[in-house]
């Protein structure tokens, strides 16, 4: 017997015309993780793709971890594949749907011949392995309307498959499919939980920080770039800009009023996070701001923040509390990371009264104190990039 | 690179280097063995043995007990003070310490406390003279007296063998114990448990030793295969221990040298407005604490990072938390958060605490404001 894993398409099986583009990057998107896994076969049928591991290194569990992580993608379920002979389906299937229908109460089967020369028909598969699965396992009932466990059948030319165990999965659409854009990434609980829900509405994710030495450590910036590193689990690779921002908050302290900072300071991120887009063809920027939670995420604020972007900017976690955005951000893995106790530049010359009802024109009148264009310029010029790849521990921290 | 942080770590000598890599091509064997592998082994931890109970003193007279070899000097201070739990039964028994601890001794303590061990803990900013204040403490009852040779965060020292004596002479009884791990080899040294490591004189880290006198008992806290004298069980590292005697051995402490080091330093200070100084006369010379108002310690140390000289905020072991130790020499809330520690190798020259300087007032002009 062998075992092959079947991916069912998320929303994407709901489109129109457009759908295989989607399906196209769906399966580029698997095989690029699987990759690392070991070698498989592809192939595309009714909203659902085949994939058949090729080699000794091709491992279904391991694949089917990787799998749960790609967005894009609705269910995900391995499956036996057996000779075309009920007789030996019966045979094996005591031993094979033994995890799938642990604790289960009740179930059904579901059969399907896509091969109409088989000589028994759906409805007597169906009564043939209902009788199997009963005498394998005398304490389960039947339920044709709403059963714990689905075993399905489907006779196809190459085979009898026989499956039960259904995982779901990340849901979304594929990574690439809505485009790309650039996530503000601080270090805090919250961005990397707005760059994954992104992701999953198919836009590609890259990431831009801001450093300030020295008044920001090494250590700040090495926990951000490890923060980079296990969002590609499920954004797959993840350009990282780094922008040095010392002089930009020095000058900002120098000539702007105090209650300003923390806007003036985000509008210039915003700033410079706009030319990345236009200079490198990203269509948005993303944003960690639930409203309210601090000064700087007010309505007036974020008012403020956002007239300083010409690009849209998304802001996934507006209308989410702390405690969800932390559910998610240990879903995904990135809680851990994102409490360690490095100071990031937000909270660098932080006023003690910052204005929490901030007008656009009294800011722009405080920013324009001083002429930031030739610093933004230098920041620009002298930001460093860095990918981060799927799959590559390249970020240790203690 | 100026490398100004040697209190936290020193740079292996190459004399440390040279023995170690011939130690781990000839004599790798098991000390335990019985073939020859086995007793060259034995050959160089026996020598490494007298070669540091000779250095440990800084007299001419060597110390007259054993030697243990332990991973470093958070195992020594623990073997020294759990390992001397038998003494604190029955209950009513105290121990008399100081509030300048490391925390491998006073997080220890804090353990005994909770077991219902009597800790009396000093801080220098209370009396005049430090060590009579710790005698004057010790009692009938105190089983134990832990004090620092030199502190770690201000290289405030006292004078050991006084302390040694003047215990003893009050209750024979009391087990002296001093940690000694920025005071070995810089210091005059006797106690009947001494704690010390081998990275901070220019060895490797992973080993340091406790130095136990003769008819001062201690009890294992492993138990294993019994190796030195079943106090420590686990095979011998003779490549760390080959390193750790040719450290000892090349180790010189050039107390004027560093005297003009820290009077350059403190001379180039006074210079600058609003410098607190932390470390007082009673210091030794390689080590300088103080604050620059205004500025605080982590931002200071990463600017001059930036120029490639490194220097500490307090304590490197406790990474980054503010000093629980500096208040106890009367060091204000505000300058405890600015505080710098400064600290000499033979390898620093004037040009160092030069540029150290130049970049502190610089740092002060970008960032006091």
């Amino acid at each position: 017997m062998k075992e092959l894993i079947m991916v069912k398409y998320g929303e994407i099986a709901l489109k129109g015309i457009n759908k295989k583009t989607f399906e196209d990057m769906l399966q580029s998107n698997i095989k690029r993780r699987l990759k690392k896994i070991g070698q498989f076969g592809y192939e595309r049928m009714q909203s659902t793709i085949y994939i058949e591991p090729l080699n000794e290194e091709a491992d279904v569990e391991a694949a089917t971890d990787a799998l749960k992580k790609v967005f894009g993608i609705g269910a995900i379920q391995k499956c036996a594949v057996y000779p075309k002979d009920i007789e030996v389906v019966k045979a094996d299937l005591g031993e094979y749907l033994k995890e799938a229908l642990e604790g289960a109460k009740t179930f059904k089967i579901e059969a399907k011949r896509a091969d109409k020369t088989f000589p028994l028909t759906s409805p007597e598969i169906q009564q043939t392995l209902g009788d199997a699965v009963l005498d394998a396992f005398p304490e389960i009932g039947v339920d044709v309307h709403n059963p714990d466990v689905t075993v399905r059948l489907e006779i196809r030319d190459n085979g009898a498959y026989l499956s039960a165990k259904r995982i779901t999965g990340a849901g979304g659409m594929p990574v690439g499919s809505s485009g790309k854009a650039l996530l503000m990434l601080s270090g805090g609980i919250d961005s990397p939980v707005a760059g994954y829900m992104m992701a999953k509405r198919g836009l590609v994710v890259d990431c831009i920080h801001y450093v300030s030495p020295p008044y920001t450590s090494d250590r700040a910036l090495t926990k951000v770039q490890k923060l980079c590193e296990e969002m590609t689990d499920f954004c797959g690779d993840i350009m990282f800009y780094c922008v040095p921002f010392t002089e930009i908050q020095e000058a900002i302290r120098d000539n702007c009023p105090e209650e300003y900072f923390t806007v003036i300071m985000r509008r210039l991120m915003i700033k410079i996070a706009d030319r990345f887009c236009k200079k490198d063809g990203y269509g948005a920027m993303i944003t960690g701001e639930s409203l309210a939670q601090v000064a700087s995420q007010t309505l007036s604020a974020i008012d403020c923040t956002n007239a300083a972007a010409e690009l849209p900017v998304f802001r996934p976690l507006i209308g989410m509390d702390k405690i969800e955005i932390t559910e998610i951000a240990r879903k995904i893995g990135t809680f851990e990371t994102s409490i360690l106790p490095y100071e990031d530049c937000c909270t660098v010359f932080s006023p003690k009264h910052p204005r929490t009802k901030p007008k656009l024109e009294d800011v722009l009148k405080a920013e324009s104190a001083f002429d930031f264009d030739a610093l933004i310029e230098k920041a620009v010029a002298e930001t460093t990039v860095k990918r981060y790849k799927y799959g590559e521990e390249t970020v240790f921290l203690e | 690179m100026i490398y100004l942080d040697n209190a936290a770590t020193t740079k292996p000598c190459t004399e440390c280097v040279k023995a170690v890599n011939a130690a781990m091509e000839n004599a790798f064997g098991n000390a335990s063995s019985l073939h020859g592998l086995g007793t060259s082994s034995i050959q160089i931890i026996a020598r490494a043995r007298k070669t540091l109970l000779t250095a440990v003193t800084g007299t001419k007279k060597p110390f007259d007990g054993e030697v243990l070899f332990t991973s470093g000097a958070t195992e020594s201070n623990n073997t020294a003070l759990l390992g001397s739990a038998h003494r604190f039964r029955p209950h009513g028994k105290r121990i008399v310490s100081t509030a300048i601890e490391h925390p491998s001794v006073a997080k220890t303590l804090t353990r005994l406390e909770e077991d219902g061990v009597e800790i009396v803990r000093l801080a220098p900013k209370d009396h005049e003279d430090f060590v009579a204040a710790l005698v004057n403490e010790v009692d009938e009852n105190t089983a134990l007296l832990s004090a620092m040779a030199v502190n770690n965060e201000t290289g405030f020292a006292i004078d050991v063998p006084r302390l040694y004596r003047e215990v003893k002479k009050k209750n024979p009884r009391t087990i002296v114990h001093i940690d000694a791990v920025q005071g070995f080899l810089k210091v005059p040294l006797d106690g009947d448990l001494i704690s010390v490591s081998g990275h901070k004189i220019h060895s490797t880290k992973g080993i340091g030793a406790l130095f136990i006198k003769k008819g001062a008992k201690v009890l294992p806290l492993l138990s294993g295969g019994g190796q030195q004298s079943g106090l420590r069980s686990g095979t011998e590292p003779v490549e760390l221990i080959a390193g750790f005697e040719a450290a000892v051995s090349a180790y010189r402490f050039d107390k004027e040298r560093f005297a003009e080091l820290k009077a350059l330093l403190l001379q180039m200070l006074a210079e600058m407005e609003d410098i607190g100084i932390n470390s007082t006369e009673d210091c030794v010379p390689n080590i300088v604490n103080f604050s620059v108002r205004g500025v605080r310690s982590e931002i200071m140390l990463h600017s001059l990072e930036e120029d490639g000289i490194y220097v500490s905020s307090g304590s490197a072991c406790s990474k980054g938390k503010s000093s629980d130790v500096l208040p106890a020499f009367g060091v204000s809330e505000k300058d405890v958060d600015c505080a710098v520690r400064v600290s000499f190798s033979a390898e620093n020259c004037a040009e160092d605490i030069e540029k150290l300087c130049d970049k502190i007032a610089k740092t002060i002009e970008r960032i006091r404001r």
